[in-house]
């Protein structure tokens, strides 16, 4: 029988459909290359039981020809979604043990249309961290290893568990949210694919908050085709959410495969900046050839603000994060650790319930919203980030797309970064500015790094496009031809 | 009407400014579908929004949305197309979100004025700041438990709407002036319920003083005062408050201070040294308010009358005076019913009917207007029999008396009574005639100059006829026999 996670969405989707296999079976095998694989620390929780009983439901729907668009395609949900009944942590100890009474929008339609969650992916705490290792449950370890290394490496963040999940085989695809490049850099890093769709156009309803004006959920996979399958569950209007946008979700799908030919792309020349692995540029040189060979025509544009978004970033996301987060107060649900009195309650359990990362960025975000400072910070980020925006939209004149490196460097091992907080926070230099603009970015795997590690690319394209994204991205795809397996599982595909 | 206070220094005039909370009268919350009704077992009507539970974000209700534009319509004041809700951070455990949604630097209400009716007649115009929308908290109870407290989020997300005056107001009767006709107008909007008892309105007051024509003093704020009676105490005790530090040589502090309803003192709360930094910010969890002309347009049009608008046309119409006009449009009910019952008859005589009788007996069987045993129909009924001679005006208060005591209509009880008034001629003149008969020396008394007795003459008559008698033509035939 085929290795049955190593298949796509796509081929899984048409094998159920065909009797070769059940979703029975598809559901073990990626139950049992989790448990396998316990040593990444890809799940918070796992659901594996529920997981069987809906498969065996899929199976009933399927014998009956009433099959759903991703009935029995197990994935991973990050654990950043609230999921009615199951521990939803967002991988704090201030939240351990919380099972919410509601389901998250995404969630939900991902239920509905039968796709089967198989456990709460790790990630960074709130979200807040590029390499998963800020989580309160333990770091993911990347199945990803350098060449003749055997350190470990990180998965990237904050989706790291996510990513983890679907590079090791163990999900199909996986639920992500990106509010700095959390969906995207995770991805080049596990060698995976990735879309953070245009700010509004997937619900926020139920996902824990980080920084709620950046906040996106988007999904994983390992092509550009099962990401759209997944997007296209995930996407759409939401009562719920008031950032949410009514507008139709078409079938993402329909893109894979159309040509570029006469798409304008753009290559932005203040991306190349100081730092950045001579690799990923010269990879990025090969990509733009690779679309240009496809048909697109290249086009030099330029974002001037490019060198503000990273720290424009860094004010924005702590103000928004340090009110987002002071729910967490120890009077309603999660962790609460007693003091002598209400104010020492609250210092308790807020300083032992959020780790280091959490803490500074309440402590920055706090000030930059305090008196005194909230004009020379807070203000003046938001302008900028206006600036930010613009520069998107005066690019967006001249081109179709934007194609780009997606993080400056491949994976790192664990550990190596930790020492200086803002070495880490210039591993998202190239996904931010496009969160602050709220515009689509979409991360795919284009090559090697020499030792032997995956490296991504990112697409960027204008609001709502993201059918413009997929038939980039398919087309970058077919021409790269990213096949590689992490060597942890080398030998062991069909 | 300027009221000075009298110190060792010489005159000192208060500067007053209110910031009255009023909740929107919905059914749901502001930002969450969850009952806004009053009452109920405490966290019985609260939603994971309201708990501030993870991963929960607020919609807006656009009922609060227009009933805010309604009620700044109300107020004269200019709406503004595009408003923002911002954050207003602070800890506390009945603020579950950790922030509480209000409108900050863009309200949705701009300036505008309303008129108030001050005792003496006259009236004042006082300026409206501003109108913004924002949720309430919940509510914190200290006092179940030796240690602990426990919280009730039912009010937590309540639609407020914060009206804020100018320092327009100069004395405790302005003040309280004021809030009734803040109350009267929100009441007639059906845009809040205005039961301050049940904290639908609360006030927080802003006094200062200063000697009259100088600058501005320091104010301080008095919160959450609960009655129009509080208000005016809390404003009287505050600003002697400060002319006795001030006259001792002392300086006003600028702070927030609690009214105490048990002595009618206030104590402070917190100086502006403590006042909380509250680093608001926009709310990116919700879109910046737009409301079109065409939305603030509709509403417009389905605005009730508003009270002194009613005032003016019941003066106009009516020919009521500026005083009746007054009370009758103090309640909308009210207004509503004197108009009932001046359908189709005298209205002055049906303002009289409503203010003196119906209201006084009302007032001392403790009873609303809206539960008044006699209706608005039963009173027009009772004053076309008092119109169309059926009953004299003594009797009519006899008949509503037990109107009011029975619920029976009058004609009913003038039938069974036998109380219709006698107008026959013939019928009257015996009666007349009895009586002069019966007092012979009290005509000759009559005739040699005491015209006093004429009355006595009168009051016999109708004695004797057990007050049925139609009075103008006991009056005639009494002149015509004595003149005779």
């Amino acid at each position: 029988m085929t290795n049955l996670t190593h298949l796509t969405i796509r081929a899984a989707l048409d094998g159920l459909e065909k009797k070769d296999f059940t979703a029975t079976e598809l559901v073990d095998a990626h139950i049992a290359a989790a448990e396998a694989a316990r040593g990444l620390n890809c799940f918070i929780t796992e659901t594996f039981d529920a997981a069987r009983e809906q498969a065996k439901a899929a199976d009933e729907r399927y014998a009956k020809g009433e099959a759903l668009p991703l009935d029995g395609i197990p994935v991973a949900m990050k654990d950043l979604f609230c999921t009615e009944g199951v521990q939803t942590t967002a991988a704090s100890k201030i939240l351990e043990g919380f099972k919410p009474p509601y389901e998250s929008t995404v969630s939900g339609q991902m239920k509905r249309d039968g796709a089967i969650t198989l456990g709460k992916a790790n990630l960074d705490e709130f979200a807040m961290g590029s390499s998963n290792g800020t989580s309160a449950f333990g770091g993911v370890v990347n199945p990803w290893k350098r060449k003749g290394d055997n350190r470990d490496l990180v998965p990237g963040g904050s989706s790291g568990g996510s990513a983890a999940a679907v590079a090791a085989r163990i999900a199909m695809g996986a639920t992500g949210t990106d509010t700095g490049g959390s969906i995207r850099q995770p991805a080049a890093f596990c060698g995976i694919t990735g879309i953070k769709p245009t700010y509004g156009r997937c619900s926020r309803f139920g996902v824990i908050a980080f920084a709620s004006s950046l906040d996106q959920p988007g999904p994983f996979g390992r092509t550009a085709e099962d990401c759209a399958l997944l997007l296209k569950s995930m996407a759409g209007y939401d009562a719920k959410d008031s950032t949410s946008v009514n507008a139709p979700v078409p079938d993402y799908a329909a893109s894979i495969g159309q040509s570029v030919k006469g798409l304008k792309v753009g290559v932005p020349k203040e991306y190349r900046v100081e730092g950045t692995n001579e690799e990923i540029i010269a990879l990025w040189d090969k990509g733009v050839e690779m679309l240009k060979d496809a048909g697109a025509e290249i086009v030099d544009v330029s974002l001037p603000h490019t060198k503000y978004a990273l720290q424009t970033y860094y004010v924005i996301a702590p103000a928004e994060c340090s009110s987002n987060l002071a729910r967490y107060d120890g009077v309603r649900f999660g962790l609460r650790v007693e003091g002598d009195n209400l104010i020492d309650t609250y210092e308790n359990t807020r300083a032992q319930g959020f780790g280091a990362e959490v803490r500074r960025r309440i402590l920055i975000g706090t000030y930059v919203l305090s008196a005194g400072y909230y004009d020379a910070y807070y203000n003046q980020a938001r302008r900028v980030r206006k600036l930010i925006w613009q520069d998107f939209i005066d690019a967006y004149k001249q081109c179709d797309v934007l194609l780009t490196p997606t993080a400056p460097t491949p994976a790192f091992a664990i550990g190596e970064n930790l020492q200086d907080p803002v070495t880490m926070y210039l591993n998202d230099i190239f996904t931010i500015p496009a969160s602050m603009a709220g515009m689509p970015g979409m991360s795919l795997p284009v090559g090697l790094s020499a030792d032997g590690l995956p490296l991504g690319l990112q697409l960027i394209g204008q609001p709502f496009a993201e059918e413009t994204l997929f038939k980039a991205a398919s087309a970058l795809e077919k021409a790269a031809n990213f096949t590689d397996l992490p060597q942890t599982l080398m030998g062991k595909a069909a | 009407m300027t009221a000075l206070l009298k110190g060792e220094t010489g005159d000192w005039e208060m500067v007053i400014g209110l910031e009255v909370h009023a909740q929107v009268l919905t059914k749901s919350k502001l930002f969450s579908g969850a009952s806004a009704e009053f009452g109920g077992a405490p966290n019985t009507h609260v939603s994971p929004v309201d708990a501030g539970m993870p991963g929960m974000l607020p919609v807006i209700n656009k009922e609060c949305v227009k009933k805010a534009v309604m009620t700044g319509l109300g107020l004269n004041a200019k709406i503004n197309n595009v408003s923002v809700f911002e954050r207003k951070n602070y800890f506390y455990p009945d603020l579950p979100q950790g922030y509480q949604i209000s409108q900050y630097q863009h309200p949705i209400v701009g300036e505008g004025s309303i008129e108030i009716d001050l005792p003496d007649g006259s009236v004042k115009v006082v300026g409206i700041e501003r109108l913004h929308l924002e949720q309430d908290a919940g509510k914190s109870l200290h006092d179940q438990h030796p240690q602990k407290s426990y919280v009730d989020l039912n009010r937590s997300g309540n639609p407020l709407m914060e009206i804020v005056s100018k320092p327009d107001m100069r004395s405790p009767e302005e003040a309280g002036a004021y809030v009734t006709k803040l109350r009267a107008i929100v009441r007639y909007l059906g845009t809040c319920d205005g039961n301050m008892d049940e904290g639908s309105m609360r006030c927080d007051v802003n006094v200062s003083v200063r000697k009259p024509g100088a600058e501005l003093g320091t104010r301080c704020e008095i919160k959450n005062v609960n009655s129009v009676r509080f208000v005016q105490q809390a404003i009287e005790f505050e600003a002697r408050r400060q002319i006795e530090i001030i006259e001792g040589g002392g300086v006003i502090k600028q702070e927030t201070r609690l009214f105490d309803t048990s002595n009618g003192t206030t104590r402070s709360m917190r100086s502006k040294e403590d006042a909380h930094d509250y680093r608001y910010f926009p709310d990116p969890d919700l879109l910046p308010l737009t409301v079109e002309d065409g939305f603030i347009e509709d509403i417009r049009k389905t605005m009730p009358e508003l009270p002194d608008a009613k005032k003016q046309r019941f003066m106009d119409e009516y020919g009521l005076s500026h005083q009746d006009a007054s009370v009758l449009i103090g309640e909308r009910e009210r207004g509503d019913f004197f108009e009932k019952v001046a359908k189709g008859h005298d209205a002055k005589l049906a303002s009289n009917w409503v203010l003196s009788e119906l209201l006084g007996a009302l007032h001392k069987a403790e009873k609303d207007l809206k539960d008044s045993p006699v209706t608005a129909e039963q009173l027009g009924e009772l004053i076309g029999l008092i119109e169309d001679d059926t009953i004299s005006g003594r009797i009519a208060k006899e008949v509503f008396a037990e109107m009011f005591g029975t619920g029976k209509n009058a004609g009913d009880i003038v039938e069974a009574r036998g109380l219709k008034q006698v107008t026959d001629t013939g019928e009257i003149e015996k009666i007349v005639d009895a009586v002069l008969a019966e007092n012979p020396d009290k005509i000759e008394q009559y005739k040699g100059g005491k015209d006093k007795l004429f009355g006595f003459f009168v009051g016999q008559v109708m004695k004797k006829s057990g007050g049925k008698a139609n009075p103008g033509m006991v009056n005639d035939l009494l002149k015509k026999k004595l003149e005779a």
